[in-house]
């Protein structure tokens, strides 16, 4: 081997050197920034919605015998990134009265894809204007036809001093066979 | 096969030629180190856009949401402070990296013919990087950014003829407001950026076109853009951004004051300190020459420098320029920094500020959390930040508060009424309720009360006061603060709640506090004060609102104002003191609001 041979080899490795040199760094400052930026987009997903707890909807007296639902606001504190409001209606929940102490409490989201359902008295039945899903006068799917996939979702009442109907407000993931809360 | 996948690229892109454009320039005489300034600022630039735009992603320009959006993202998000820290030192860094830049191009005659133009553009591009650092400094809403941006704006104003016009224009209102915020924003990451990069593009491209100002003959071999110049470049923009993590690091990102509060001016306000210079050259000069002439000859003596540098004595004169400019800014900056921290006032406006930064985020975590009427409200309804202001203002030129004026400034006239700081506390009663203390300047001392029947009743009963007795004025004392229920006395309370029940009937019984006050029980023939709930919140609220009525003092009161009857003050105002005096407010980590 020559001299020069020598020499350019000598060369072309230390260029190869400056190459990746040059790359890594390179690209450990082009990630940077994104890499930062995309920790903090992640954000939402190590979020947790807070637990509302029990919220009062309704007193039993104004839940008619005969079993017909009837549509009430929950009212609730509501939390949207930095801001907290006090009392403010957070969804709606249809209450039927199943018995003298006894209510059924289902969220008016369609389980299909999360429109607002609407009870029908002459269908006695409850329908979704977006996809026409339809849900018996108990909630559940009362068409074979119905897109949603599953019944409407059933929340857990209290009946407190015997006058007062609380109800545990969730909202469930839109689409599943199971009812899932989201969370 | 990745091989043919980028040959079928290049076959329908032909992106091999613009790569090996932009890697494979000549570097005349090798690769050196004073060339890099411009990468690193294009390097800045590319992390502040993107940093940027991650930052958009969270943040909301109104006046009801900007402090409490960067709030969020600081104190909420996952690496919020992180990502914020970043843009925030980067704009800090850049001045630094324009200035390197421009001695560069200055020193080395890059700025001469043909490269005019460039040289232009550059200082152009200069004046948009200064601008976006000063449009995003309002941004957070914070009041130091509010008030020293309002001070920037109000220059604007000066400008003849168009001044007034011009201001409203940037200002988007004839006063601060959402369309300050919305303006800046767009202009901040939106038109100034956008320009920037069309800009920066250009000026890369012309500064291609004529290659490098390298020094003539050269002593090393010529070496290529790729990978000569860009190991170097990259290695100066990673010493850049170390820097700034050190920084980042160090102060855990960037400062976020207290929101911006049109009622609180701040009078320690400061452009950023790059800026201080101009700050300082308006403090010498009348403001038209300070902001208009003198920056607009020198900015024309610039612009000039391209033509003045076909002449050897030109380029002389314009390294001497840039030099003395580089002085003057230097010189101005220091006095500017030397002035504050030689000014008593200006630390005490900074530690004020400090205070309602740290207390304004223990409010926004508290479960009430921050109101949709913006996190500037939690600050003006918070006992703990507006009691001092409004004892100082309202009740401080007769009262005192722990001898000073409960902001803490000492008053040395004499006090013509009692010393409120811990007002019904156990404390403070036992020292009023001590026959060598009442006709003290620190109780009944200033009042006509000094001679008044319990003043004298004291002095004639204490004296001969056995042990017992003594014990049961202690026990009495105990239960009259009771009634006032201060939360810092809650912990204390629930242990001598035995003393307590005695201590009541003691008031009522043994020594006689009932012969002229009422306690508990309705008495229409009391004439002293009402003793039931006394120092309670309801007491103070009203005592405060009316002490001439018939419950306290009825006419035989002093001199004190009826603050709530005669609307001196509001009753939120009156409930503000009165919870501050009982040491009533949000603590982080207390169960309640």
């Amino acid at each position: 081997m020559s001299d020069q041979d020598a020499q350019t080899e000598s060369r072309s490795r230390r260029s190869f050197f400056k190459r990746a040199l040059a790359t890594i760094i390179g690209g450990i400052l082009a990630a940077f920034p994104f890499v930062s930026g995309i920790i903090v987009w992640f954000d939402p997903l190590r979020k947790k919605k807070k637990d509302a707890g029990m919220v009062r909807v309704a007193s039993l007296s104004s839940l008619p015998d005969d079993g017909v639902p009837r549509k009430f606001k929950v009212i609730s504190d509501k939390q949207d990134a930095w801001n907290t409001y006090p009392n403010v209606p957070v969804g709606a929940v249809y209450l039927r009265r199943t018995g003298a102490q006894e209510v059924e409490a289902f969220n008016v989201v369609c389980p299909h894809l999360g429109c607002a359902v609407d009870f029908q008295s002459k269908l006695q039945s409850y329908y979704c204007p977006c996809h026409n899903s339809t849900f018996a006068i108990d909630g559940k799917i009362n068409d074979p036809n119905s897109p949603s996939p599953r019944d409407m979702d059933k929340l857990d009442v209290e009946i407190q001093n015997g006058e007062e109907v609380w109800i545990k407000f969730q909202n469930f993931r839109p689409g599943t066979k199971e009812p899932v809360p989201i969370s | 096969m990745i091989k043919d996948f980028l040959e079928w690229i290049d076959h329908r892109t032909g992106y091999r030629r613009i790569k090996d454009e932009v890697l494979f320039e000549n570097i005349p005489g090798g690769a050196r180190w004073r060339y890099v300034w411009g990468s690193t600022l294009t390097f800045c630039f590319f992390t502040q856009v993107v940093t940027g735009f991650f930052l958009w992603m969270s943040y909301s320009p109104s006046a009801q949401t900007a402090w409490e959006s960067v709030y969020y993202i600081q104190y909420q998000m996952s690496g919020g402070w992180f990502l914020r820290g970043v843009h925030h030192y980067i704009a800090q860094i850049f001045p630094v990296l324009l200035v390197l830049h421009l001695m560069q191009v200055v020193i080395d005659g890059a700025y001469k013919a043909p490269r005019e133009i460039n040289f232009w553009i550059g200082i152009f591009l200069a004046h948009l990087i200064l601008a976006m650092s000063l449009t995003g400094y309002l941004l957070p809403w914070d009041q130091k950014g509010y008030w020293a941006t309002k001070v920037a704006t109000n220059i604007a104003a000066i400008a003849p003829i168009i001044g007034p016009y011009l201001q409203r224009l940037i200002v988007g209102s004839a006063e601060y407001g959402h369309h300050t915020l919305t303006r800046f924003f767009a202009l901040h990451a939106g038109v100034l950026p956008v320009t920037v990069g069309i800009l920066l593009a250009g000026h890369i491209y012309v500064f291609r076109r004529h290659s490098l100002t390298y020094k003539k003959p050269t002593s090393k071999p010529d070496a290529a853009f790729w990978p000569d110049q860009i190991l170097k470049d990259a290695v100066a923009c990673m010493a850049v951004l170390i820097t700034v993590l050190f920084f980042v690091l160090r102060h855990h990102g960037a400062e976020l004051g207290a929101p911006a509060d049109p009622s609180e001016s701040y009078s320690a306000a400061r452009p950023d300190w790059y800026f201080l210079f101009l700050f300082q050259a308006l403090k010498l000069v009348p403001e038209i020459w300070g902001a208009f002439i003198l920056p607009g000859l020198l900015i024309t003596l610039v612009l000039l420098m391209p033509i003045a540098g076909r002449w050897e004595l030109g380029h002389r004169f314009n390294i001497g320029l840039v030099a003395s400019v580089l002085v003057a800014v230097v010189l101005l900056t220091y006095q500017a920094l030397n002035n504050d921290w030689n000014d008593e006032k200006y630390f005490k406006a900074v530690a004020q500020a400090q205070v309602d930064a740290q207390r304004v985020k223990v409010l926004a975590n508290s479960p009430n959390g921050i109101p949709p009427s913006g996190a500037v409200t939690l600050l003006r309804n918070d006992p703990f930040t507006q009691g001092s202001k409004l004892f100082a203002k309202n009740c401080a030129s007769c009262h005192r508060f722990d001898g000073n004026d409960g902001t803490g400034k000492r008053i040395t006239e004499k006090p013509t009424a009692s010393d409120l700081n811990g007002f019904a506390s156990r404390q403070w009663l036992k020292g009023f309720l001590d026959h060598e203390k009442i006709a003290s300047e620190h109780y009944f001392g200033g009042t006509r009360f000094k001679e008044g029947k319990m003043a004298k009743w004291l002095k004639k009963k204490l004296p001969k006061y056995d042990d017992d007795q003594k014990e049961d004025l202690r026990k009495a004392v105990i239960a009259l603060s009771a009634q006032a229920q201060l939360p810092y006395q809650r912990a204390e309370e629930a242990k001598d709640r035995k003393i307590i029940e005695e201590g009541r009937s003691l008031i009522s019984d043994d020594i006689g506090c009932t012969d002229c006050h009422q306690f508990l029980l309705e008495d229409e023939e009391a004439i002293a004060p009402d003793l039931t709930g006394y120092g309670s919140r309801d007491w103070m609220i009203a005592i405060i609102s009316d002490p001439s009525h018939d419950r306290f003092y009825g006419k035989k009161n002093d001199d004190m104002p009826a603050f709530g009857r005669d609307e001196k003050l509001t009753l939120r105002e009156i409930e503000i003191i009165a919870d501050w005096l009982r040491r009533d407010w949000y603590e982080a980590g207390s169960e309640e609001e």
